[in-house]
């Protein structure tokens, strides 16, 4: 954890550290003390008094139909986004790693989507699949599909699920690169003695070694669909129509600044920080695993 | 290569490509529309191949904006960007270094503490916390101020990690010859921990940039004036306009504009990026 060899100085740590564990406190810590606070109480309509309610707005929200039915379009879209995203991400990393000749030249045209904001992913992909001028919209109009994911929820949340992918598939691309490449090409050529073909020495071998870096990608994956997507929804969708893409972290933000429900988005904002940290947790205890992989 | 398999090969090849092309697609149409004028968009059907608009596309939203969107030049907004991605991107990388250093070669009474302070802010991403954080923002007075913009966003345990990581991987002898030398603590770290950290600032830098580049919700919520307005954030005043058509070849000259500094540090410093990226998130 730290040297064997340490200097001494008395205040010097404590000026190093200073400048990090200010911003930590002031706008971190402090800020999600609030929220713990302000989710035990309720504030009269005209912010007059307030009252300690125990854990009334954690049981309201769980009772209202429109909370429950955004935590179930946070969970399809998270599903969604990080098998969809991985999928593609390790079709194209498995043949990028058989690729002799352009791996590297693969790699740049793949890994600038990272750059792209999601806000401006979310205005990229609402033009393809505008409904009235999408250049992909008219492609499913021939194929007669009525295309408008402005009025029909089901096509907002592929619409959605599609660009937060898009937007994340570098980020997966190289980390399968890398987990495949760090697997010892002797076993590979072992296999390959032993008459197995391409498709079968990737599921029996290389697969199953990746299995480790999948893992962490889908924490990694589902932290972004939970948290990182914010921008997407809000040029694409603005979490409708009809709350059909309102994911939980895009409803925290329309009901402290649109509705200004102080107690009700205090509570929201204490099971999201209660479900990133079980994520971080999960995360974690994976990275301690491999190191004695 | 294992073994000779042509046709496999031009099959992976084949896969790229497709992938490529479908990855590259909405950049390219993005590059299409706004290379035309809005009447040939709104005709219905966005044409496959450049138009003859592109200088006064970009030349209306690089210097006026968007007047019914009512939105600054990108000029500025792209200043804006710059301001708040490098601020964040150095301040994070210096108070983290400085943290880490104080992490791994001090012993103090609280370090461990310390240490799972810095580590809980993994745990608080903006949008969890938004509203309170907007709050003591707004009690700083720090609304409408590039130091609002970027100071509650520089913490960074992710930065403090990958330092703290490297410098336990820097060999003790470091350390004992420079205090042997009679070296202190901050000579040993300007001169022979900071030189050694070169590839790990440049990856986090690049990490970072984007990072602060990207931001959306927090400007959108610290900023009322224009002239505070970032480009990431602009295009959501554009996008969301009432009652007219959205102005696609211009929202899309805006939306290449405001991808092209990032894209352009992720490739150009793809070799830090790639090693950053892996190692960092281990």
């Amino acid at each position: 954890m730290h040297k064997r060899v340490t200097f001494n100085n008395k205040l010097l740590p404590y000026l190093l550290l200073a400048p990090q564990l200010a911003v930590t406190l002031i706008f971190f810590v402090w800020p999600a003390f609030q929220a713990v606070e302000q989710s035990v109480l309720v504030q009269d309509a005209f912010g007059l008094s307030t009252k300690f309610v125990w854990l009334q707005n954690f049981k309201n929200l769980f009772a209202d139909p429109n909370y429950l039915a955004s935590f179930q379009v946070t969970v399809v879209f998270s599903i969604a986004v990080a098998g969809f995203g991985l999928a593609f991400a390790l079709l194209l990393a498995a043949m990028a790693d058989r690729v002799v000749r352009g791996a590297t030249g693969y790699t740049t045209l793949l890994i600038w989507p990272y750059a792209v904001a999601p806000a401006v992913a979310g205005a990229l992909w609402s033009f393809l699949f505008d409904p009235t001028v999408g250049e992909v919209t008219h492609l499913l109009g021939f194929f007669g599909i009525n295309w408008n994911y402005l009025l029909n929820g089901n096509q907002a949340l592929c619409l959605v699920v599609l660009a937060a992918s898009w937007n994340q598939i570098s980020y997966n691309f190289l980390f399968f690169l890398a987990g495949l490449q760090s697997i010892p090409r002797s076993l590979i050529e072992a296999a390959a003695i032993d008459g197995a073909g391409p498709g079968r020495r990737f599921w029996t071998i290389m697969f199953p070694l990746l299995s480790p870096t999948g893992f962490f990608l889908l924490t990694v994956n589902v932290v972004y669909a939970f948290f990182g997507t914010f921008g997407i929804i809000d040029i694409m969708t603005k979490g409708g129509p009809a709350q059909s893409t309102e994911i939980l972290v895009y409803k925290v933000y329309s009901d402290s600044f649109r509705a200004l429900d102080l107690g009700g988005s205090a509570a929201q904002s204490v099971i999201l920080m209660f479900i990133v940290m079980v994520l971080t947790v999960v995360q974690f205890r994976y990275i301690e695993r491999r190191v004695h992989y | 290569m294992v073994e000779n398999r042509p046709w496999v090969t031009v099959f992976s090849h084949l896969v790229l490509i497709v992938g490529v092309v479908i990855v590259a697609f909405p950049i390219y149409m993005a590059f299409i529309a706004s290379t035309h004028s809005l009447a040939t968009i709104l005709q219905g059907r966005v044409p496959l191949l450049p138009g003859s608009h592109f200088w006064e596309n970009y030349s209306t939203v690089l210097g006026q904006g968007i007047g019914s969107a009512s939105s600054p030049p990108v000029l500025t907004m792209l200043f804006n960007s710059l301001v708040m991605a490098l601020s964040i991107c150095i301040g994070k990388i210096v108070i983290s270094i400085i943290a880490a250093y104080a992490i791994v070669y001090f012993q103090f009474p609280l370090r461990m503490t310390c240490f799972w302070l810095i580590f809980i802010t993994l745990m608080l991403p903006v949008e969890v916390r938004i509203l309170p954080t907007y709050k003591v923002v707004a009690d700083l007075g720090l609304i409408d101020s590039y130091a609002g913009l970027t100071i509650p966003l520089i913490a960074s345990a992710t930065a403090t990690f990958l330092f703290r990581q490297f410098f336990l991987s820097v060999p003790e002898e470091l350390a004992e010859a420079a205090r042997i030398d009679g070296a202190g603590p901050v000579r040993f770290f300007v001169d022979i921990l900071l030189p050694l950290s070169r590839t790990s600032i440049a990856a986090l830098f690049v990490i970072q940039f984007i990072y602060g580049w990207n931001q959306y919700l927090w400007p959108l919520l610290i900023t009322t004036k224009q002239s505070y307005y970032t480009v990431v954030m602009g295009i959501s005043r554009l996008v969301n306009v009432v009652d007219v058509a959205p102005n696609w070849n211009l929202i899309m000259a805006t939306a290449l504009l405001a991808m092209l500094p990032p894209v352009v540090v992720v490739i150009g410093m793809q070799r830090w990026f790639v090693k950053g990226l892996v190692e960092t998130e281990k």
